[in-house]
């Protein structure tokens, strides 16, 4: 016992530097719990929390391409893949950060707990998709979880912001339960919490049925958190009732995380169990569902909602295939689905506040948005383009790279339903822009006037713009693709 | 040669000029910028064509190459651009319109113009890439490129339809190149393991060299045409054709006409027939018969319009289906044939609906019974009318002969689907052709002038004069000396039939020599005895 405190305390500064960023944000959110205890100005609060995010990325970029290790007694892993993983996460966040002075302010409730949830948030996610250990997944799953329960219902006089986060909060409680009964399952079959080990207890022991049944619960719970049909009935009630920006933040992190945890796991145990043609069925469900239902909604962050239940649909074509190539084209699909989706979701929350008719949020209230605010409008045809996967956008790629390795393995029928879902998807997303571009506001009677001191804040011209670039850069240098091989 | 990268600047020196118009602070000078990239763009293109070497040996060989490493290693996906042949005339072709494009949009597009004129030059940087490409994943990003600014220079610029017209313009394509990009995939996994050591390849010499296996052809060809037989439109797979050429701007209609449509013929002849050779002979009569129908439907269905731009609309249909079943006779009088009569109906129809364009500019209207006896007062623009429907409807003399002519003659040979009916019926295409253009022709420049708002009509402007010279120059040059222009795609025809002709004798092995001989018809005999040097070529 003594030697292994004092085995922890020597590894502690190593432990510390290798999760710098896990840490660094840690530290930087209780320390903001503490400033706006005492009354910081919320500009403090928020430059603070960018900065945390921005030294996280920066110094995880420093690391992609070291040799993956672990840390903190194997709980969680470093460098290579995690780094990868934790850079999507840490740049949602500060996406997110940056999006949300100019938000709050104009819902006349800004309050500090903000940042300080996407911290928390921000930590949680990154300890999930960094997990060597199934505790720490489950840490990290329930940290974010809680976070991102009270970011829904933050709009506090808002009907559909409570619903929202009572929903999210009982069904995700729920699917929690599942998780954690997988994990104990789990480890009583094959006698270990550390992931990596888990095939190898399994097959000492071999009690495969048992295990099969915690995988098939642990699955359900990541089904959960995914939005994976059957499991997404939450999705469109919580994103379109939650804060618009914030509704960005969880529906792509929160992804990245769950996503980063569960291709390590499958990874992990595909020597002894194969769960192929139950993702290959999830992912169809997924995608026709995610799809068809996206094509009904006139509300746009519904709309939003169940493209982003698609989205996941395409990543878990991924995980059907296997192997390197399908994992490392997941992770890129999640790399460019974050940016999109956050720009899109900012577009959103940006319009919002665009006279009475931008609260509504539906198609009719948008038209001619993309006339009347050309940056904005511009910015929203990147991303509509790029999430119906049409060249030369991030979203292109991505989906070659999750579709291509499913044709390689033998999947070419699941590849083919995905490309007719992303056809229709191109409809609605279409949709959105030929309501921006294509239709003068004289031609909808019923919009209120736009108002005319509407003017677009610095930050999110830049988020807008930054997320664009790099959409462009992710749609026509695929380099990043051969890293993030590197990984595995 | 003299250029370096000289195939690569004149894809991407477009991109560099919308990139420049969207810095651009005045209308004026936005349209000036789109006017000079497009000119220097056409000039560049001069220089690939007289640095293009058409000689026999080198007809399986790409000229004038870039080829860089453009995915990680773990794939093979280049940046890999280059012309031959088959390529060349319709690069000239596109970076030809794309001036007269800007210029017959100068006035026209009076709203918004950095937009239009952003997204013009980029939709030339995609076409450009798609003949360019040897790449089929390069083919296929520029191939989809081109679809994001023709969906808004239909919806934002377009007519009271606009919006239906773009929808559906996109999602008819988007749905066959998407199940096209898993057949690349496919095919790529597959040659890449029986030629490119299990490494996923899209080099277009790779899977040339690559002999699918007879039963994957017969559902990858399906994929792969559908995509192409959608962007022709073969029929019936027409219906968004109509819409899209209607309610587009003059600017938007013409490229649609004039090089969006040929990027589905050159698919078939660039991928279909030698990728998918078993296949693709195993299709061509029923591609012959679909031709047909689309050649008479097109024909018929022009006829009956009152709208001059729906009538010339239609007749796309009619002359394509000439161009897919030279493409489906797999001889060479009738590929060659193909091939220039994409060129032929790009400069012809551009210019019916360019001259339409001008029409409309001054009344505001494209019924036919609002005109009459316009000769009278814009006589400079009757002319150039009836020059173009002349050639359009195959005049002999004019570009539309030629072309028309080997298509025929080229089919009738074919033993494939050189059936007399068959042939009697496409040939009928070209006399129903006279009857709707001239007929159009005479409703609306000749017969009474009855009008009072024709008196006043104003003729054509040195602007469009100057537009029009162009194309009634080469549709002048093409018919009186195709073979300039024959010669240059001559070899890359001959070497394309020739792979296909071995790779069908590989799979006919087993039968006598003159079994096969039969098979393949009396494309030029003289051919047989140069064809497998050049085949061996590439990439070894």
């Amino acid at each position: 016992m003594e030697t292994d405190l004092i085995r922890f305390y020597d590894a502690l500064p190593g432990d510390v530097l290798a999760t710098l960023p896990l840490t660094l944000v840690a530290a930087a959110g209780v320390w903001l719990v503490v400033r706006d205890a005492f009354g910081s100005s919320l500009r403090e609060l928020a430059w603070t929390s960018g900065a945390a995010l921005a030294v996280g990325i920066l110094f995880e970029a420093t690391r992609l391409d070291t040799e993956a290790g672990t840390a903190f007694y194997g709980m969680v892993r470093t460098g290579g893949y995690a780094s990868f993983v934790n850079i999507v996460i840490l740049s949602g966040g500060l996406l997110t950060v940056a999006l949300s002075p100019s938000y709050w302010r104009r819902t006349g409730q800004e309050y500090g707990e903000i940042y300080t949830l996407i911290l928390f948030a921000t930590v949680g996610m990154m300890v999930l998709g960094s997990a060597n250990h199934m505790a720490a997944a489950f840490i990290g799953l329930e940290t974010m979880s809680v976070a991102l329960y009270v970011m829904a219902g933050l709009l506090r006089d808002n009907e559909g912001s409570a619903e929202s986060a009572l929903k999210y909060f009982l069904l995700g409680a729920f699917a929690t339960g599942f998780f954690l009964y997988g994990i104990a399952l789990m480890y009583g079959s094959t006698g270990t919490m550390y992931i990596p080990e888990m095939a190898a207890g399994l097959a000492e022991s071999g009690r495969v049925a048992l295990f099969r049944a915690g995988a098939a619960l642990l699955l359900i719970g990541f089904f959960f958190k995914v939005g994976a049909a059957p499991f997404h009935m939450w999705t469109p009630d919580v994103y379109q009732g939650a804060p618009t920006t914030m509704a960005g933040y969880m529906s792509t992190t929160s992804k990245a995380a769950a996503f980063g945890a569960l291709i390590l796991i499958l990874r992990d145990i595909a020597s002894v169990d194969d769960w192929s043609p139950l993702f290959a069925l999830v992912a169809t469900a997924t995608m026709v569902l995610g799809n068809l239902l996206a094509v009904a909604q006139s509300n746009v962050k519904r709309m939003l909602a169940y493209s982003s239940i698609a989205h996941g649909g395409y990543i878990l074509v991924a995980l059907t295939a296997g192997g390197v190539a399908a994992w490392s084209g997941a992770l890129y699909y999640l790399l460019a689905y974050t940016l999109m989706n956050i720009g899109a979701f900012g577009v959103m929350a940006f319009l919002e506040w665009d006279g009475k008719a931008g609260q509504e949020q539906t198609l009719d209230s948008l038209t001619g948005v993309g006339l009347r605010k050309p940056l904005v409008g511009v910015a929203m045809g990147c991303f509509m383009f790029s999430l119906a996967g049409f060249p030369p956008f991030g979203g292109f790629l991505g989906k070659y790279a999750v579709f291509a390795p499913a044709v390689a393995a033998g999947y070419a029928w699941l590849v083919v339903i995905g490309v007719l879902a992303s056809v229709v998807s191109a409809f609605y997303y279409l949709r959105v822009l030929y309501v921006f571009f294509m239709r003068s506001p004289e031609s909808a009677p019923e919009s209120a006037p736009p108002d005319a001191a509407f003017s677009s804040p610095l930050a999110l011209r830049i988020v807008l713009v930054s997320c664009a670039a790099a959409l462009l850069v992710l749609g026509v240098a695929p380099g990043l693709l051969g890293v993030i091989r590197g990984f595995f | 040669m003299s250029i370096p990268h000289i195939t690569s600047l004149v894809i991407f020196l477009p991109l560099a000029g919308a990139g420049l118009t969207l810095l651009a602070r005045s209308d004026r000078a936005v349209r000036w910028v789109a006017l000079g990239t497009t000119v220097a763009a056409f000039l560049l293109s001069l220089g690939l064509f007289a640095a293009f070497d058409a000689s026999p040996e080198l007809g399986g060989t790409p000229q004038l190459v870039d080829k860089v490493a453009w995915f990680p290693e773990s794939v093979d996906i280049k940046y890999f651009v280059g012309v031959d042949g088959l390529s060349l005339l319709l690069v000239m072709l596109t970076t030809l319109l794309g001036p007269i494009v800007v210029l017959s949009s100068w006035h026209y597009i009076n709203k918004r113009r950095q937009g239009y004129y952003t997204l013009l030059l980029i939709l030339q940087t995609g076409v450009t890439g798609v003949f360019c490409a040897f790449d089929v994943f390069l083919f296929y990003v520029f191939f989809e490129l081109t679809l994001i600014p023709m969906y808004f220079i239909i919806g934002v610029w377009g007519g009271p339809r606009r919006i239906y017209a773009a929808v559906k313009f996109v999602l008819f394509t988007l749905t066959g190149s998407l199940l096209m990009l898993v057949g690349i995939l496919y095919l790529g996994y597959a040659a890449g393991d029986a030629v490119n050591g299990g490494v996923f390849t899209t080099d277009w010499y790779k899977l040339l060299a690559f002999d699918a296996p007879a039963s994957l052809q017969a559902w990858l060809f399906p994929v792969f045409a559908l995509a192409f037989a959608v962007k022709v439109p073969v029929f019936p797979l027409h219906t968004w054709l109509p819409d899209a050429h209607v309610e587009a701007p003059t600017g938007g209609s013409v490229i649609l006409a004039g090089t969006l449509l040929k990027m589905g013929t050159y698919g078939l002849v660039r991928f279909c027939l030698p990728f998918f050779p078993h296949a693709a002979y195993d299709y061509a009569l029923p591609f012959a018969i679909l031709a047909t129908i689309g050649i008479i439907y097109g024909a018929l269905v022009s006829r009956v319009q009152s709208d001059a731009k729906k009538l010339v609309a239609y007749s796309s249909i009619s002359h394509l289906g000439f161009v897919v079943l030279g493409i489906f006779a797999f001889t060479t009088e009738a590929m060659q044939g193909a091939l220039i009569q994409m060129v032929n109906h790009g400069l012809s129809t551009g210019a019916l609906f360019l001259l339409l364009g001008m029409l409309y500019e001054r009344r505001h209207t494209r019924e036919m019974d609002d005109f009459g006896g316009i000769a009278r007062t814009v006589p400079v623009l009757t002319f150039f009318m009836v020059f173009s429907v002349l050639a359009s409807a195959g005049l002999p003399g004019l570009n539309g002969f030629v072309g028309e002519f080997m298509i025929l003659l080229g089919a009738f040979q074919s033993d494939l689907i050189g059936h007399p009916v068959l042939i009697a019926a496409a040939a009928s295409g070209v006399i129903l052709a006279a009857v709707y253009l001239l007929w159009m022709v005479y409703k609306t420049f000749f017969g009474p002038l009855d009008k009072e708002a024709n008196r006043t009509l104003r003729d054509m402007t040195g602007r469009e004069i100057a537009l029009m010279i162009p194309l009634v120059v080469l549709m002048f040059v093409l018919g009186f000396a195709p073979n300039r222009f024959l010669q240059k795609s001559e070899p890359a025809t001959q070497f394309l039939l020739d792979s296909i002709r071995e790779k069908r004798m590989a799979a006919e092995d087993a039968r006598p020599a003159q079994d096969a001989a039969r098979f393949f018809g009396h494309a030029s005999p003289a051919s047989d005895s140069k064809s497998p040097q050049a085949v061996s070529e590439p990439n070894n």
